[in-house]
């Protein structure tokens, strides 16, 4: 049960950060139907934002909040720069679209920076352990489930109680009526990005506090797991993509912990077993939106 | 061609393509402030492309489209409405996951509203009590008819002079099909304008004052409703002499 209620905590942690990512891909997709294979690189602009701002001599709670910054306003770039023009295009030229500016930033980031990971110095006091009974704790894993439980909870709070929420969850069941309420749609879609930017910023943070260093390619696989966190829960669905999230997260712990030794290396294949299972059962994901209409 | 002083929407020689399909081949309307002009005509005609395109949200070219006597070619959307031309699109399209109140607000969002929200929002709950009754129900759960009436009552909350009304009787039950007509009447009583959509001819030129019928994209006949009832082609195509 100790060993069951441990990697629980395993699961939230690791599944909170999956979560915080697909939600960021799930807000995007929900209103202009772009998976945006870019909002990796998004983690990875953070993580070197928060390295170069702790360089530079900033502290370390100015350095997060020059990343999630830096990040925020890299996402509104992006859709301003790359996806503005492509709007309305077809899924496939979105697709492409979010290929070519990943493809771009990380070979930026290579030229530029570096192709080999550079260490971020992560306060001491975020390494410990805590221990509470039959259970240890790393305080990265204890501030990411908090950090991704404030983060839902805040998302959660913008959606339902502001003007600018309301909007977003409009648009992302019908963005051409939202349109006939005179919101603009540049601005809603400018929104989703600078929220999908710091959430993929947090997720970031939470990376790199855990690996303590920064590559190009750091987003590329998180990225990849969120979209199949995003795919298990419904793709456009945001309480789908957290529930996708944590159930990723779980499955992969479970995995990790209970699989035989010999069959550890083909983990992440069982993992998309399960997912396969999962989707041959709701082909639409688990929280697909649906409408209810009475007549 | 000059405009009349009354006129609110000016079209002429409107074309709505989607590709290579034309669904609306350059035709010529006009709505005068404080009338109901109705758009008649087979699924397919080129009706929901009109009114689509007026408010841009279809792909349009026309040699003059003006709403009160500003020109709306390039406007997107959110501006047309901001103008005070809005549209109840067909099916309803009301915001499901979200309650008949946000349904309401965004309806009356800060930017689009020309009113005082707070006092428009009172008129709609005195208007439709029933909303009162559903305020805090999530708009998927109303019944068809509801969900009509929210969609109206959403629309009427940017306080348009000109309402577009896309087959607003669609699928309901006869009595509630009813009420809708009652409710357009109404709306036009208190000095709105409106563009209605309808397959259903005979209740549509009942409380219409002139009217249009399109077929294949292009318009057939128009006239007053008095003209269009009396029309042999509506006799035999719609009212079923």
């Amino acid at each position: 049960m100790d060993i069951f209620l441990q990697q629980l905590l395993n699961a939230l942690s690791l599944g909170g950060t999956y979560a915080l990512l697909a939600l960021g891909l799930a807000v995007v997709f929900s209103i202009i139907g772009l998976i945006n294979f870019a909002h990796g690189e998004l983690m990875t602009v953070t993580g070197y934002a928060i390295c170069f701002a702790l360089i530079w001599g900033l502290p370390f709670p100015l350095a997060v909040i020059a990343g999630l910054s830096v990040a925020m306003v890299a996402a509104f770039l992006m859709e301003r720069v790359a996806f503005r023009p492509v709007r309305g295009a077809s899924g496939t030229t979105l697709l492409l679209t979010s290929f070519a500016v990943s493809a771009i930033l990380r070979v930026l980031f290579q030229n530029l920076i570096s192709a080999r990971p550079i260490p971020v110095s992560i306060p001491a006091s975020l390494s410990g352990v805590l221990t509470v009974g039959p259970l240890h704790l790393g305080m990265i894993q204890l501030i990411s489930i908090i950090v991704t439980l404030v983060m839902l909870l805040g998302l959660n709070l913008f959606l339902h109680r502001t003007m600018a929420g309301r909007a977003m969850r409009a648009a992302a069941e019908d963005f051409a009526v939202l349109r006939l309420m005179g919101l603009r749609a540049n601005s809603v879609v400018a929104t989703a990005f600078v929220i999908s930017g710091l959430l993929a910023g947090v997720a970031g943070l939470l990376w790199v506090a855990q690996r303590g260093s920064v590559d190009p390619l750091m987003g590329a696989l998180p990225v990849l797991k969120a979209f199949i966190a995003a795919i298990i829960g419904g793709l456009g669905s945001l309480s789908g993509a957290v529930a996708g999230g944590f159930l990723l997260g779980f499955i992969e712990v479970i995995l990790q912990a209970y699989l035989p030794e010999s069959l550890l290396p083909y983990r992440d294949a069982f993992a998309i077993l399960v997912v396969i299972a999962v989707l041959l059962f709701r082909p639409q994901g688990l929280l697909a939106r649906k409408t209810l209409v009475k007549l | 061609m000059t405009a009349p002083d009354d006129t609110l929407l000016l079209i002429e020689d409107l074309t709505v393509s989607y590709g290579a399909v034309e669904a609306v081949r350059g035709i010529d309307l006009t709505v005068r402030r404080g009338e109901i002009v109705t758009l008649l005509g087979a699924n397919g005609a080129g009706k929901s492309s009109t009114l689509n395109a007026i408010v841009g949200l279809a792909p349009r070219k026309a040699r003059r489209m003006e709403f009160s006597g500003s020109d709306l070619q390039g406007v997107p959307p959110e501006t047309v409405v901001r103008r005070g031309l809005t549209l109840v699109p067909e099916g309803r399209r009301v915001f499901s996951s979200l309650t008949v109140d946000e349904n309401l607000m965004l309806g009356g969002a800060k930017h689009a509203t020309r009113g005082d929200p707070a006092a428009v929002k009172a008129d709609m709950l005195e208007r439709f009590p029933i909303l009162a009754e559903r305020l805090h129900q999530n708009a998927g759960s109303l019944s068809g008819g509801e969900q009509q009436m929210l969609a109206i009552a959403r629309a009427l909350m940017s306080s348009p002079d000109l309402l577009l009304l896309d087959e607003p009787s669609l699928g309901l039950a006869p009595q509630v099909v009813d009420q809708i007509f009652d409710l357009i009447g109404s709306l036009r009583e208190r000095g709105l304008t409106i563009l209605l959509v309808e397959q259903n001819v005979a209740q549509s030129l009942e409380i219409a004052d002139r009217g249009y019928v399109l077929a294949n994209g292009r318009i057939e006949l128009q006239g007053s409703a008095e003209e269009l009832r009396a029309s042999p082609e509506i006799q035999d195509a719609y009212l079923g002499a």
